[in-house]
């Protein structure tokens, strides 16, 4: 008796299965952010960084952390620099929210990431650290690069 | 460009070019330009990065170097002082037969054999052919087992979220962090930011450069004055050295 | 040898099911403390960056080292053949899984990042002693898992030695790398000693032998089915062998300190400054989990009480967590001699002595660890022929 209910639930349960979700229930296309400017390109087409984007960040994720290589190519701040942008009344989409770059495919993709437990999900420009500059050093640097007959002091 | 903006930058400049003058000059800077790594270039074991540290020069109360740290990885505290993140700590000593005192900055030692990297289970404690001690984040899984192995108290467990962490130190609530030895920027051919920031404040108390070349001036330095290692008696050989202990 | 009758209990009372619902509400408590910790962080418990590991390390190496000491009875039976613990030897080696795999739990959902199990088990840094452990740990499921097998099955029954003898190198390896986790830190002067091994070894005799004793004698009370006094007698008398070697172990291990001048310091904490780590270690591991236990075992007068019996075995599981929190925080509250010679001050609690309040949850976490042991003792000899029918005294049998 009790066999022939939970044999009967199964079937219900498998037939169930067969029917896909149809009409309003289906889960909306993730809007992506194309980053702003003309002739602003990604590092890779469209259709390879869809599928590879992944392993070229894991990639250069070991090689700059064991190594050193810090080349900006596959760079994941360079990704956050393009991808993550205020919208026109300049609030930024956390990674906690679908408008994030990241956030809005992997959330439709049901893929859970955990890159921003550690990593900012903002350019650095868009934090503010109350006037406090990264680095120092980095201010100085700049700053000498960009007025050209005064860089040659630093040497 | 106008007049007065000129006399402005030129003058900030002027004193930058000193500032720069006097923490990259001594030798640091030459033996940098002529190490310069290009980007695509993997680290590798010809140096060993190191400090060296005169603690007769090293102000107690001053808390330069601290602060240069916290700036530069973004280490905001939660005003949880058991809990909250150091890299670096200043350290007053006294000793206990003749009450002389002393004060230093404490961080990572970067230890040749160290012991972090033996315990840890996963490998994601690791160091770099360069000699740095480093944690690799990604694959941590805040086991904290270095944490009981560090000789020095030099790690921190992240204890809470983390926000708008820095691109220099990157940092997440349940792993295990300390002192990269501001790798970000020695693979950009500057020195960390409490070297730096120890020499702008006019201590000089800190030194930073190759201990493997036997012509910068850390090893000179060394080679003359000599430098002595914390808890040299766990032979860890570490690449941060004492003067004056 | 009469052949020994095995049957599954029955488990269909109201206290049967009382016991999973209870068991199973303090490792739901458990659980919902491990999601509340790693939601906020560790900053919730009593964890710092000074007192890097807690009360669940308490609760998951207890755990642990009584996993393999539980392992000692089916040991005795097939390794050094005393025909007598043959029947409880299948409850012997259930017991040791379910504590492993409770202590091992705790350590997980301890971790800063539990999410990363995946992590532990791919990267491997042979040179750690916890890599070691995770390795010596799955082995351990797996050997006691084949063991367990060739007992039960009749047509492997005739490897059941081998498999015994195999479990048993096992377990005292798996002890001596549960020491050695400690017994290899350089940096603390609480544990830097190979004695940590040896000690480990001795105290998961006695704290594993407690819990089965607890275990055997609740199972067949409650199931109403015959344990004679005399294996019981037999298995207290080794009990207080144990006993007493442990507290041997101890005591070697504080005058071998004693002697060297370098851990004066830390001895004179845990034995006499040590505020909290000093009383748990005399009224928690040496009165209550040692001179006591010792002392009733001995007792001319209680000597077939299995009530008494019960208390003492309880008093050494106290005992035990008591021995792991004296070694486990005690030995990191002890400020680290990192400048010897010197007076240390800083901001971050240089120099001085750390102290710990354990939260609630990281207590909730280690009670849900020995609730998970115990429902999976409970539920597989219901399912599975563990325990002998009877386990009667030799003469009342004949009679």
């Amino acid at each position: 008796m009790t066999n022939r209910f939970l044999r009967i639930t199964f079937l219900l349960a498998g037939l169930a299965l067969l029917f896909p979700v149809t009409g309003s229930a289906e889960t909306p296309l993730p809007t992506i952010h194309e980053p702003e400017g003309e002739g602003v390109k990604c590092v890779e087409p469209e259709d390879v960084m869809r599928r590879n984007h992944m392993n070229f960040i894991l990639h250069q994720r070991d090689e700059t952390m064991h190594e050193g290589i810090r080349t900006s190519k596959y760079s994941f701040a360079e990704c956050i620099n393009c991808h993550v942008e205020p919208d026109e009344n300049g609030n930024i989409a956390g990674v906690d929210t679908k408008d994030h770059f990241c956030n809005g495919c992997h959330e439709y993709a049901a893929v859970t990431i955990d890159c921003f437990e550690c990593h900012a999900d903002r350019p650095q420009k868009f934090i503010d650290r109350g006037g406090k500059s990264a680095s120092l050093q980095d201010e100085l640097h700049q700053t000498l690069a960009a007025d050209e007959d005064m860089g040659g002091e630093l040497k | 460009m106008s007049d007065s903006v000129n006399h402005s930058r030129r003058s900030f400049l002027e004193k930058s070019a000193v500032v720069g003058a006097i923490t990259i000059a001594p030798g640091i800077l030459l033996h940098q330009v002529a190490n310069a790594k290009p980007d695509d270039q993997a680290v590798s074991d010809s140096v060993r990065w190191g400090m060296l540290i005169n603690t007769n020069n090293c102000e107690q109360g001053c808390t330069d170097c601290i602060d240069a740290c916290n700036t530069e990885h973004g280490l905001v505290g939660n005003d949880r002082p058991k809990s909250d993140t150091q890299y670096i700590r200043k350290v007053t000593l006294r000793d206990k037969m003749t009450g002389h005192e002393l004060s230093l900055p404490l961080m990572c030692q970067h230890c040749e054999t160290a012991p972090c990297v033996d315990v840890c289970p996963t490998g994601a404690s690791f160091k770099r052919k360069d000699g740095i001690a480093l944690v690799d984040k990604h694959i941590c899984i805040g086991c904290r087992y270095c944490m009981m192995a560090c000789p020095f108290k030099a790690r921190s467990f992240v204890h809470e979220e983390v926000k708008n962490q820095t691109l220099s130190a990157p940092r997440g609530k349940g792993t295990v962090e300390s002192c990269t030895m501001c790798v970000h920027r020695v693979d950009k051919d500057q020195i960390p930011a409490c070297v730096e920031a120890c020499g702008k404040g006019k201590h000089d108390a800190m030194m930073f450069g190759d201990l493997n070349d036997p012509n910068s001036t850390i090893s000179k330095e060394l080679e003359k004055h000599g430098g002595k290692q914390i808890r040299a008696d766990l032979q860890l050989n570490t690449a941060v050295r004492y003067q004056g202990l | 040898m009469k052949k020994i009758e095995y049957t599954a209990i029955k488990g269909n009372s109201l206290a049967y099911y009382s016991l999973l619902a209870g068991l199973g509400l303090v490792i739901l408590i458990g659980l919902l403390a491990v999601w509340y910790m790693e939601h906020n962080g560790h900053y919730v418990t009593g964890m710092t960056n000074q007192i890097v590991w807690g009360v669940p390390h308490v609760f998951a190496v207890f755990l642990i080292v009584a996993a393999s000491g539980a392992l000692n009875v089916a040991s005795i039976a097939s390794v050094f053949k005393k025909e007598d613990y043959e029947p409880l030897a299948r409850l012997s080696g259930l017991l040791a899984i379910a504590l492993l795999a409770g202590g091992l739990v705790v350590l997980l959902l301890d971790l800063g990042r539990p999410d990363r199990l995946i992590v532990a088990m791919t990267y491997y840094n042979f040179k750690s002693i916890f890599a070691w452990n995770i390795i010596l740990y799955t082995g351990f499921f797996a050997i006691v898992g084949v063991y367990i097998w060739f007992m039960m099955d009749h047509s492997m029954y005739k490897f059941k030695k081998q498999a015994g003898f195999a479990a048993f190198i096992w377990r005292l390896t798996l002890t001596t790398g549960t020491g050695s986790i400690f017994g290899f830190l350089v940096a603390r002067s609480a544990y830097d000693a190979a004695l940590m091994a040896p000690m480990f070894i001795i105290m998961s005799f006695s704290f594993g032998l407690a819990i089965f004793l607890l275990v055997l004698m609740a199972s067949y009370n409650w199931t109403g089915r015959e344990l004679g006094d005399e294996v019981v007698s037999r298995l207290r008398n080794l009990l207080g062998v144990f006993v007493a070697s442990v507290l041997y172990f101890v005591i070697v291990y504080h005058l071998t300190n004693l002697y060297i001048t370098e851990h004066h310091g830390v001895e004179k904490f845990i034995l006499m400054e040590g505020g909290q780590f000093t009383k748990v270690f005399w009224i928690g591991q040496i009165i209550l989990g040692g001179l006591v236990p010792l002392a009733l075992i001995y007792a001319p007068g209680v000597r077939n009480c299995r009530k008494t019996l019960a208390v003492i075995c309880t008093l050494i599981t106290i005992g035990g967590l008591s021995t792991m929190y004296t070694i486990i925080i005690g030995g990191q509250a002890y400020p680290m001699e990192i400048f010897p010679g010197y007076e240390v001050s800083s901001p971050f609690f240089d120099g001085v002595v750390s102290d710990y309040t354990p939260s609630m949850y990281e207590i909730a976490l280690g009670l849900g660890g020995i609730a998970i042991s115990l429902v999976i003792v409970a539920f597989v000899i219901k399912v599975l022929p563990f325990l002998p029918t009877s386990l009667a005294d030799k003469e009342s049998v004949n009679s």
